[in-house]
């Protein structure tokens, strides 16, 4: 449930006056830098906030560590690689083919989840052996992807992918299911390590360290930082708006704001602008993704003011922006080639051949020097440059592209 | 005018507060583009008032600026030729879904709250399975141009804003802002006069449908394709003209007013983020003033005679 706080209002207004209708509501913690705590510790306060009730210490640790790790496994086919592995044995599922693979997914009601949806359905075709690839999607809810999975281990499954549509809502359901067929879970995770791998990219902290930290690097010590965020209350946006806290706490650096986009363009744009008339001037903008990066570009070039140093993601509505206006910026990615990773573990898990039991996809950034790789001219704004769909049958008009 | 008169003193209370922290929006380039900003909204609240006024609602606005966002981008996809006899398709989508409205609330008697939430729950609906969440295609720098661009230091915004709030004005100066009132204010006794009530209020609802076509023209241009980009904005423009002071249940207030009550509301979000109000306590300072300013508009109201209309 999204957080609209504004229109929230409106409604909430017009419910008491009118309207026998209910309004939206969600918690929204106390966030804000005047909402930090007082005493001593304020002095070192950076107008970042108390940190989230998702931070864990020891997943951060990890997190960083990782950033930093060599990967093994094919360096042109980073779906394929996986950092500190450790492998699991698969004997016990090996089987002959031809095989049958299922798919519990949670949603494709996003740009990232349809071009990862894209590329998934791709591998799926490269690999003759699969002769039936059963796929139902859960559209965003917890109980239809309850029955879903239920559903599936009905129909003869060799294998069951599940990308899960909340943590912990969704465990009892993939535990159920581990004891009858092989369980793959990719992107969010599960509460049971019952499935055989897990796959995900290095994670939420990853992304939020690699934007704070290019900010440290690029803008002037004391220099005014503006934090956008999409929605309060999602893990893996918690973890990177924590792994930024982190990072712009050790700095000089001064978070002026941190506030809710609702992911909703207009009110990027009009937020910033307003930051931009309250302070004269920003100098860094940070953001825990970047759909509504190339918004926030615009309310500065409307203002007649140069773009300072800004993290985007690795859509190409940004990336092109990026390129165009010359702007100092990076784009930390959650590659949508992860999609590509559950069909070649399923097959790997039949084969009988081992896998990791967590699987640590690399999580690269672009930045200026690789920026040219990434930008695709014919690819539509919304796609996702990190798709590794590039060699797949079809591409670019099946990710509506053209050559 | 007196009854416009208290929402006014609050606007202008807003600006003056605005003003005390952040001077500089007083330059005509900081004003121009908060007049800018707040244009789709006052052009949906003026649609939203003609519907309102005649004694109805129209709750599909939001999802309507969505759905015709979305296909502006699908079937334009970044070409500039397309753009002109997109937008004039545009401009006609609209008053087609308030006629639909229109027609399925006079003549089939549906009330107009369930109507336009049918309409609502089907554009949205709609737009969905057609996107799958996920607009496509791109919007035209000349398409933008209208939400972004200028003429001269003069958003293209802000003068489709002067166009549209002098049309309004003058569509409640004649004849039919009269009988719209009339039949608000008791569609039996207007009908007996002579006022063909059915289609006077499916008059209001295309006039609806065309305001939010203009508002999604400035919308997209603004800050581009969203699957988003209309959520809530139904209830922003009836509270903006509940703020205004027009009576929910049709017959009383002013277009005028009904556009400065969006200008409030707008000015009220600028100020709260200009102070820094964010988190847990925006919402119930918002409330609590918008509440306020509603009973004050109530207070100041002259009560309704029972014998007027008899």
């Amino acid at each position: 449930m999204r957080s609209y706080s504004r229109r929230l209002l409106a409604s909430a207004a017009l419910a008491a006056l009118t309207l026998p209708m209910a309004a939206c509501t969600s918690d929204k913690p106390v966030s804000s830098a005047s909402a930090a705590p007082a005493g001593p510790a304020a002095r070192e306060d950076k107008g970042t906030g108390a940190q989230s009730k998702f931070f864990m210490q020891a997943d951060y640790d990890a997190q960083m560590a990782m950033r930093r790790a060599q990967p093994t496994g094919p360096a042109d086919k980073p779906w394929e690689q996986s950092i500190d592995p450790r492998p699991v044995d698969t004997a016990e599922y090996k089987k002959a083919g031809p095989y049958h693979l299922c798919f519990s997914n949670a949603a494709v009601n996003n740009p990232w989840r349809q071009v990862g949806w894209k590329t998934m359905q791709a591998e799926v075709a490269l690999h003759k052996e699969i002769t039936e690839f059963t796929a139902l999607d859960a559209e965003g809810k917890d109980d239809k992807q309850i029955s879903d999975i239920a559903e599936l281990q009905g129909k003869g499954c060799d294998a069951l992918i599940v990308s899960p549509n909340t943590t912990a809502t969704l465990t009892p359901a993939v535990a159920g299911a581990c004891p009858k067929v092989p369980v793959i879970v990719f992107d969010r995770g599960v509460q049971t390590d019952c499935p055989v791998t897990f796959i995900k990219p290095i994670g939420g902290y990853a992304f939020g360290a690699e934007a704070a930290e290019f900010l440290v690097g690029k803008v002037r010590a004391g220099g005014k930082i503006l934090a956008l965020r999409i929605l309060p209350g999602v893990d893996v946006l918690e973890t990177r708006w924590s792994a930024a806290k982190v990072a712009f706490d050790q700095s000089d650096l001064e978070v002026v704001g941190v506030e809710f986009t609702d992911g909703d363009a207009a009110k990027t744009k009009s937020i910033v602008s307003d930051y931009i008339q309250r302070y004269g001037k920003i100098d860094g903008v940070w953001m825990d993704a970047g759909a509504t990066a190339v918004a926030a570009v615009e309310a500065f070039e409307d203002a007649g003011r140069p773009v300072p140093p800004i993290s985007g993601e690795d859509q190409q509505d940004f990336l092109r922006k990026w390129s165009d206006a010359k702007l100092t910026a990076i784009a930390p990615t959650y590659p949508t080639y992860q999609w590509r990773t559950p069909i070649i573990a399923a097959l790997k898990i039949l084969k009988g051949e081992q896998v990791p039991k967590v699987w640590n996809l690399p999580q690269p950034a672009i930045t200026q020097e690789n920026l040219a790789t990434y930008l695709k001219p014919g690819m539509p704004p919304l796609h996702y440059a990190l798709c590794g769909c590039e060699d797949l049958p079809g591409y670019p008009a099946k990710w509506g592209g053209s050559s | 005018m007196r009854r416009a008169l208290p929402i006014f003193v609050v606007l202008a209370g807003l600006l003056v507060a605005i003003a005390v922290v952040n001077p500089y929006f007083l330059e005509p380039p900081a004003f121009l583009a908060f007049v800018k900003r707040a244009a789709p909204l006052v052009i949906l609240a003026a649609g939203q008032y003609f519907v309102i006024v005649s004694g109805e609602f129209d709750l599909s606005v939001g999802s309507l600026v969505t759905a015709e966002v979305v296909i502006a981008a699908r079937l334009i996809d970044g070409s500039a030729e397309a753009t002109w006899p997109v937008l004039a398709l545009l401009i006609v989508i609209g008053p087609l879904t308030g006629l639909v409205n229109g027609i399925v609330t006079t003549l089939l008697r549906v009330p107009s709250f369930i109507t336009t939430l049918g309409m609502l729950l089907i554009l949205s609906g709609a737009v969905f399975l057609w996107t799958g969440g996920a607009p496509r295609g791109a919007l035209s720098p000349e398409f933008r141009e209208l939400g972004r661009g200028s003429l001269g230091p003069v958003p293209w915004s802000v003068l489709i804003l002067v166009a549209v709030a002098a049309a309004a004005i003058w569509a409640m100066r004649a004849s039919f802002g009269h009988t719209l009132i009339a039949a608000g204010d008791n569609d039996r006794a207007a009908a007996l006069s002579g006022v063909r009530v059915a289609r006077v209020r499916t008059a209001a609802f295309m006039i609806s449908g065309l305001s939010a076509a203009v508002a999604a023209i400035l919308l997209g241009g603004f800050a581009g394709v969203s699957a988003q980009v209309g959520q809530g904005l139904e209830f922003q423009a009836i509270t903006a003209v509940v703020l205004g002071g027009v009576a929910l249940g049709g017959g009383r207030g002013s277009v005028v007013a009904a556009m400065a009550g969006a200008f409030t509301l707008e000015a009220l979000f600028t100020l709260l983020n200009l102070y820094g109000i964010s988190g847990a306590l925006e919402p119930a300072v918002q409330g609590v003033i918008i509440i306020a300013a509603v009973a004050l508009g109530a207070v100041n109201l002259p009560r309704r005679k029972a014998a007027a209309v008899s």
